[in-house]
């Protein structure tokens, strides 16, 4: 991706998952590589498992709405496949969904019986927005990493590869969130999840 | 030095700075973490208040006493805290008093979208609304300056996308301030409100109204006009005005941080400045009334929606639509080719001790009413087993109503431990007082869970997690004369079922406790042990399926007679709370006993 003046991402994927921990560190990087941010999230009965999604927003100038609208995300990072699918509408063409590439189950698919949307769908629809699909294994590199709970992290390094901003800003980040104890772990979830992304995005 | 912070992080901020003493909520989506964040801070006492109404009297009480006090609540907690509101607006106070509404446009986690800028109006106290987290922390400065040289309580309204956004703030110093008084006052005709009087201070509550009025158009007010194309000028306050900056970059703007009373002549010189005058805010139409009221021609709800939340999309949908000069055309929609999508509603976790109860309320088919917290969530399928659900503590209230009525049914009320402490305490006392054979389930997990676990009179501890004494929901309904009364763990199935069968025996007044601790607590998380599905007992039933376990699935095997899939518990999610366990009626599933046991060999 090329040097932009602003950036907008958007986060979905399931209550429990991390996304509000990552929208708030990538948050954190925008106002340290120097960018005026902006964060929206929702909080209460959605977190119990249902879809949820966060918008972050950086730009060189001012950043006004708090939320991105429809077709504007540069990034759209999904934690869960059908909840990429389901919000898939806010990436812009040619902007990048960065999916981590594992399904978790709705209980209307469990016990209610509607099928899970098939695989080819995802590739479909970011094609027809213009966009770009990366997929990326974050539980898998998360347990290689030590912990399968780091996959947010990975996912975080995955769209580091997108962004032209020094390793050294995220880390300086990354280090006030995590304790010390497990910042080796979580070290090595980043660069896994940057070396899963062709650097050619 | 810059931070970001959350809205509800920079209220309380500014709170602090502003040299706030007292603060008293009630947790409710999205002002919770107001209250939290302020109580981190030195020199505030700070509470969790059993209700909105208790929240509001303690801050007024605080301010009779010359401290600066806050109450902070969610939009509906504003009902029920409305009465203290209105006498407050009467008798004003000896220091600054702010109420923060946070209202909840949407509905993310509300049951209703009102919009309480019409409860300033409606209490005639003024009404500030800022559109960023560094106008969180300096509105929440100038509310307690208003409320001090207006002798008035003040509303900060907020919305979701106030309180859970975040953006950056010049945080600053806290000015300390002594006690304005060392007495409690001595001043019946202020702070009696017995008719005579009352009828002595409404006069002056209006005349405070129009003092404001006044003021609002002064340079000290948070109105500003921001002259940029005379084409379209847009009124506009709290996040809409971030919209209007995104969508409208050429139009003029009456940026309103006060938004009752509005500045009439500088909407007046606004007005008359620009071709087009259009108002754009989010639910009601409280700002175009009140330019209406003037007599100035404007657009609003004619062009923007009245429902739902605002965003930068539908924003610039409607203004483009009506022909407003937009920062580009909107984005034309792909036709995407998707397949039918699964909803992902939330569900009551694995683990969760209300299951339990659900189960057992869907196999006795009896008609369930709800309340507000985690387990409203009873209602969805597969567990279908909760059929109302208003507000806060109406439970126990409607399951008594159908009763008297004489429904053929027995009624059942559910409502959590901190909603029972809520409002549901004043409706048991009904259903002991006037006699009907309501059964009152107290779901008792130990916390307020919905909104993030804050502790409540039946837990134990305090707002700073010191001892407090833990009240006895047993005690309790005794104490009011209900004579039917057990209390059980929740994760065991049968003892439920006989405390159920044994309390509906008789045709009285009931309450059961169920109890278990919150399966998300710290404590509970570090006895989560994964059971397992046992592959030759399991015949695919679908007994454990019914009862909406998120870690309970459907396997790829199937039964080889009954053709039915297996269950396969997904370890990653089951805490071995064993309910799937107890209700399997082939011994299918393996005991947390039987897992320690496997990992000894």
């Amino acid at each position: 991706m090329k040097q932009q003046s602003a950036y907008n991402f958007v986060l979905v994927g399931v209550g429990g998952q991390g996304t509000i921990l990552a929208s708030d560190i990538l948050a954190e990087v925008g106002l340290e590589a120097g960018f005026d941010v902006k964060k929206a999230e929702v909080h209460g009965m959605s977190q119990r498992g249902g879809s949820v999604i966060s918008h972050v927003r950086w730009n060189r100038e001012q950043v006004f709405s708090p939320m991105v609208g429809l077709g504007e995300a540069d990034i759209l990072l999904a934690f869960e496949k059908l909840e990429a699918l389901r919000f898939a509408e806010y990436l812009r063409p040619g902007g990048v969904a960065v999916v981590n590439d594992m399904e978790l189950l709705p209980i209307t698919v469990t016990v209610g019986g509607t099928p899970y949307p098939e695989d080819g769908a995802l590739q479909r629809v970011v094609e027809a927005l213009g966009g770009k699909l990366r997929r990326v294994p974050g539980e898998a590199l998360a347990k290689e990493a030590g912990n399968v709970k780091a996959a947010n992290v990975v996912l975080l390094g995955a769209i580091s590869r997108l962004l032209p901003l020094p390793e050294e800003v995220w880390w300086r980040c990354l280090e006030r969130r995590i304790p010390e104890r497990f910042l080796e772990l979580n070290r090595k979830a980043f660069q896994l999840g940057k070396s899963a992304l062709p650097p050619a995005d | 030095m810059r931070r970001i912070l959350s809205g509800n992080e920079a209220l309380a901020r500014g709170a602090w700075e502003a040299g706030v003493q007292v603060a008293a909520a009630y947790p409710g989506t999205p002002s919770t973490e107001l209250l939290e964040e302020l109580a981190r801070f030195p020199g505030v006492c700070a509470e969790w208040s059993t209700n909105e109404k208790v929240a509001v009297d303690v801050a007024v009480g605080a301010a009779l006493a010359g401290r600066r006090s806050l109450a902070a609540m969610k939009h509906v907690g504003v009902n029920v805290a409305l009465d203290s509101l209105m006498y407050a607006s009467y008798t004003g106070l000896e220091a600054g008093f702010v109420l923060v509404s946070a209202d909840d446009p949407a509905m993310h986690s509300s049951q209703n979208e009102q919009d309480n800028r019409r409860l300033a109006v409606f209490a005639r106290i003024p009404c500030l609304e800022p559109s960023s987290s560094q106008e969180c922390k300096d509105f929440m400065r100038l509310a307690f300056e208003l409320s001090e040289r207006f002798d008035t309580p003040v509303m900060v309204r907020t919305t979701t996308r106030i309180n859970h956004s975040a953006s950056v703030v010049e945080l600053g110093d806290r000015v300390e301030l002594p006690p304005k008084r060392e007495k409690f006052p001595r001043n019946a005709e202020k702070y009696v409100m017995v008719p005579a009087n009352a009828r002595q201070r409404h006069p002056l509550v209006e005349r405070r109204v129009q003092e404001l009025r006044a003021w609002a158009d002064s340079p000290q007010a948070p109105n500003r006009i921001e002259l940029r194309g005379r084409e379209v000028g847009i009124v506009t306050a709290g996040v809409a005005y971030q919209y209007v900056r995104e969508v409208f970059p050429q139009a003029s703007v009456l940026k309103l941080g006060m938004t009752f009373p509005v500045p009439e002549n500088l909407l007046r010189q606004f007005a008359s400045q620009v071709q087009r005058l259009v108002v754009l805010e989010e639910l009601d139409p409280v700002i175009e009334e009140q330019v209406r009221l003037l007599g100035i021609a404007c657009e609003g709800k004619s062009i923007f929606p009245l429902c739902g939340e605002l965003d930068p999309t539908v924003v610039r949908e409607r203004g483009a639509a009506a022909g407003l000069p937009t920062d580009r055309p909107p984005v034309p929609r792909p036709e995407l080719a998707k397949p039918p999508l699964p909803a992902r509603p939330p569900v009551l976790c694995p683990g969760c001790p209300h299951r339990s109860v659900f189960a057992l309320l869907a196999k006795k088919k009896v008609p369930v009413s709800g309340d507000i917290g985690c387990y409203t969530l009873g209602y969805l399928p597969p567990l279908s087993a909760l059929h109302f659900c208003g507000c806060m503590g109406a439970s126990i209230g409607v399951a008594h109503g159908a009763a008297k009525a004489g429904i053929k049914e027995r009624m059942v009320a559910v409502l959590g431990d901190s909603t029972f402490f809520h409002t549901g305490l004043p409706a048991l006392a009904n259903v002991a007082y006037n006699r009907s054979n309501v059964l009152t389930i107290i779901l008792d997990n130990r916390t307020t869970g919905m909104t993030g676990h804050q502790p409540n009179p039946g837990t134990g501890v305090t707002l700073q997690g010191q001892q407090a004494p833990a009240l006895d929901f047993e005690a309790i309904a005794r104490a009011l004369g209900i004579q039917r009364v057990a209390t059980v763990e929740a994760y065991d199935t049968e003892a439920l079922e006989a405390a159920y069968k044994e309390l509906v025996a008789t045709d009285e007044p009931a309450v059961l406790v169920a109890r278990h601790a919150c399966a998300l607590l710290p404590e509970e998380r570090k006895r989560w042990v994964p059971l397992e599905v046992l592959e030759e007992k399991c015949t695919g039933c679908g007994v454990c399926f019914r009862i909406g376990c998120p870690a309970l699935l459907k396997s790829d095997e199937l039964d080889p007679e009954t053709h039915k899939p297996l269950a396969l518990i997904d370890t990653d999610l089951c805490t071995g709370c064993e309910v799937c366990a107890q209700l399997c009626p082939h011994d299918a599933i393996t005991t947390r006993e039987q897992v320690a046991a496997e990992s000894m060999a």
